[in-house]
Parts: structure tokens; sequence; C-alpha cells
């Protein structure tokens, strides 16, 4: 297994805690970029970047449209549109329909990384009350990327992955207190 | 398993439709192409991409419905409230200064933007002396824009967009209701022209004082975000107004330096011509 060359962290409601744990160990030369699609509710809207921010020294950056994919940045999907990823390693935003009732949706970022990324993404899915993502792990998965699950027992809300414990072939099942070293070791990868 | 589209495929259907229709989607950005195409794709139960390129070279009906399905047309009515606030409180109060007042809204969709613009100017007392035109790549959401006839499940968080914009009439009184659907008032569609027009290989048709061309750059690649902004340089008179979408900037753009930033909204002036 080859490092990979993006990580994406999809969640819902009760991930912004996991998040914050995870962040510390996340530091400016860290090789894999990061891509944060959050299911936002407008209590933290305004200030989701300044608090993740507070939590790293990592560049926290929300996306912007062409933007390039870099190493030793933590990207976030702004409110209400799509991220998209180009053949380019590019972002690209979209306005269409919420899938899975949502804007930005998991599913759709998953699935477009998978595409471009195939074997070299590693996708990890975490606490929420739907099922976005779970098609996206699934695809992903079948073009050879890593996926990653939050362990349920674990998590403030279980529905999500629940569902993609019960739906997809998951290679690592991580308990919350967990994701911080496993996130670390990614540095590393692969694991000796 | 569904057959996905390739992006050489995409590639090959973007060339047949170029030179067999005239319309060139290959500065489009791929990605949201792609599922655009992928979801017409499965939607009309193509048992191969052989087959839908064969349709789509071979019935300008489909086609049609190509272009209609491909673009992105979901908007709504005074989408981010605090930049329609920025116009009535920075932009009109200059706008009012001129005889006559010419809008562009380039990639208007079905319309709701523009019936936005024509309730603030009519709230600054300036419809009377506006013309506001709409123009789309996609005919069928030109038809709607001119019906003025949007769901009335939406008027619920109209309304609350429009208390935020700094609305303070009741915004039903815009619209009749009857059943599921709104009728927006004709003396806001009076004020209104709509129209195909091509951001791709139109040219500009007017002198605006203000352009609005919000969520369309997004979808094109940088080299055709330069055309464009280069015909809205064109279409704008010097002093006149650009407003992009909250996630679309002037930065990277060749006419950059002759424009200057309005506040922290996607609003830019026009402070030089070009030489
Ligand atoms: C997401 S909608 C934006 C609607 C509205 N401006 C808003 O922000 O809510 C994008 C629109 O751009 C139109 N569009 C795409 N390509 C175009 C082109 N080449 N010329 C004109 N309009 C185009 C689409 O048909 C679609 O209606």
């Amino acid at each position: 297994m080859r490092r990979p060359k993006l990580m994406i962290i999809g969640g819902s409601a009760g991930s912004l805690q996991v998040i914050l744990g995870i962040l510390p160990v996340i530091h400016p030369e860290f090789p894999v970029p990061i891509l944060i699609i959050l299911h936002r509710n407008s209590v933290f809207e305004s200030n989701l970047e300044e608090l993740l921010a507070s939590r790293t020294q990592a560049l926290i950056k929300e996306v912007e449209e062409k933007e390039p994919i870099l190493p030793g940045a933590i990207y976030i999907a702004p409110a209400d549109y799509h991220v998209l990823i180009e053949a380019d390693h590019t972002f690209s935003l979209d306005y269409s329909e919420r899938v899975n009732f949502s804007r930005p949706s998991i599913d759709v970022t998953f699935r477009c990384a998978g595409d471009v990324y195939g074997a070299d993404l590693i996708c990890l899915l975490l606490s929420g009350g739907n099922a976005d993502g779970v098609e996206g792990l699934q695809y992903v998965k079948g073009r050879g990327g890593i996926v990653v699950v939050q362990d349920p027992a674990t998590a403030e809300v279980s529905y999500m992955p629940q569902h993609a414990v019960n739906q997809v072939a998951v290679d690592f099942l991580v308990p919350a207190e967990d994701l911080p070293a496993f996130l670390k070791g990614l540095a590393t990868w692969p694991p000796a | 398993m569904i057959t996905s589209i390739r992006y050489e495929e995409l590639d090959i259907l973007l060339n047949d439709l170029f030179t067999r229709y005239g319309y060139d989607f290959t500065e489009y950005s791929r990605a949201s192409l792609q599922r655009r195409v992928q979801r017409l794709f499965t939607l009309d139960k193509f048992p191969s991409f052989a087959e839908f390129r064969h349709r789509l070279q071979n019935d300008p009906l489909y086609f049609r419905r190509f272009v209609e399905e491909i673009t992105v047309n979901v908007t709504e009515m005074l989408r981010d409230p605090s930049f329609y606030r920025t116009l009535r409180t920075s932009i009109l109060p200059v706008l009012a200064t001129y005889p006559f007042i010419r809008i562009w809204h380039a990639g208007c969709s079905t319309g709701e933007e523009v019936y936005s613009m024509a309730i603030i100017l009519k709230e600054a007392g300036l419809l009377h002396k506006s013309l506001l035109y709409g123009t789309d790549i996609n005919p069928l959401v030109i038809e709607k824009a001119r019906k003025g006839i949007f769901p009335v499940s939406q008027m619920q968080k109209y309304s609350e967009n429009y208390i935020q914009s700094g609305g303070i009439q009741d915004f039903s009184a815009y619209y009749t209701a009857n059943y599921h659907l709104a009728k927006f008032d004709t003396s806001l569609t009076g004020k209104m022209i709509f129209s195909t027009h091509n951001l791709v290989s139109d040219s500009s048709f007017n002198e605006f004082q203000l352009i609005l061309c919000r969520n369309v750059l997004i979808y094109f690649e940088r080299n055709l975000q330069s055309k464009v902004f280069k015909i809205f340089d064109y279409s704008l008179e010097n002093f006149g107004y650009l407003a992009l979408g909250s996630k679309e900037s002037l930065r990277f753009s060749p006419i950059a330096d002759r424009y200057r930033q309005i506040g922290k909204e996607k609003i830019w002036r026009k402070v030089h011509e070009a030489t």
C-alpha cells in the first residue's frame, strides 16, 4: 500500500468533536492533504474555520474553486456548495441539487475523488444521523481506495458509521479516541 | 453495474456536439459535466456509450434535452441576503443618479435572481426607469423565467431571505398564490426582457451599469472564465458594477487591475476603461 495522496473526512451530527480531537496531530509538514466535508448547521456556520484553526498549526482553508490540492493544508467545504475534484487535482465547486438532503454532500465528493485518485485515496466517515457518504465509500472501495470508519460504538450519532459498516467492506474500523493516532500514522504510511 | 462515462468519452462527446451543433462545452470544468452527463445517460437508460453518442449526433431534439439537463439550473430568490442588502445600501443609491438603468443577469436560470432585483429596485423607487435583461443558454429556463411563476412551497424561505436582505414590506404582496403556485406581479415582469444567450459563443449586446453573473463561472475553466470576463468588461459602462457568486472572484482575471471590490461582497466596480 502506497501512502495515499488525499484524505477526505466526512462527518455530520456529532462529528465536530471528533474532528477537533484529530486536528492537533496535523502539522504544516503533514504529507497528505486533508479535505473535510462537514454537514454544517447554522450555529457554527460562520466561525467554523476559526474554531478549527485554533486546534492546529496546519493551514485551515475554505475550498476555493480551481485551487490546486496541496499537502500541508486542511481544506474545508464551503457551506451550500458541493466540492468536486478535477483530473488535474484542483477543486471545483458546484451548486447543483442537494444529495441526501445535503449540500455539501459527502457522497458527491467521495465519488468524484474516487474517479480521480483511485487507489491513492483514503476516506474516513464519522458520526452522523444520515446515510450520506456510505454509497461514496462503496465507490471509493471499488476503485481501490482505503475506507476508514469511526467505530459506531464510539459515535455520538451512530447511524451513519453503522450504515457504512453494514454495507461496505471497511479497511479500518477505528474508535474515536484512536483516530488522532491513526491519522498521525498516515505520515509514516504504510504501517510497518 | 452501470456503465460509467469516462473522461475520454466525455471529450469525444463534447467534440461531436461542437462540430454538429456549434455548442462548445469543451472549456467547461469536467468534474461537474461528467456528473451531469452520467446522470442523463443513466436516467435515459442507454445500453452503451456508443448508442448515447449516436442519439446525440442524430437527434437535434435530444440534443436540446441534453442542454436542458446538463446545465445546473438550481437557483433561489434573494440568495445570500447580505449581498442584496449591499445592493440596497451601496449600489442602488449610485444607480439612482442615472436617468436610465440597464442591468444584465447572465446565466439567470429560471429568473428568481431577476425578480429579486426587480423587487429591491421597486422598493428603492427605481424600477420605473430600469430595464432588466435575463439571459441563459438553456431555452427551457428562459421560458419559465418569462412566466414568473414559482412554487408556493419556496415562499417561506424567500420571505425570510427578503427580511434578512433589509426588506420591510410584506413579501407576499409581490405575488398571487394559486394552489401550489405563486405568480409574481406584472409590474415586476413588465421591466424584464428574457432571451437565450450563450456566454461561450455570443457577443456583448448592450451597455450596462450593473452585470450579475452568479454561480455560472464556477462551471467554466479558467481560460473560458477569462473570455467571459472580457465580454462583461466590454459590456459594462465605466464606473459600472460586476457582481459574482459568493465563491467566485475577479482576482485571477485579466481585467482585475481595473476593478475595485466593494466591501466584502462579491461586487466590483469598474474604475478604468480598457486602454
Ligand atoms: C447555478 S445557475 C445560477 C443561477 C443564478 N444566477 C443564481 O446564482 O442563483 C447557472 C446557470 O448558468 C447557465 N449557463 C451555463 N452555461 C452557460 C452559458 N454558456 N451561457 C449562458 N448561461 C449559461 C445555466 O443554464 C444555469 O441556468
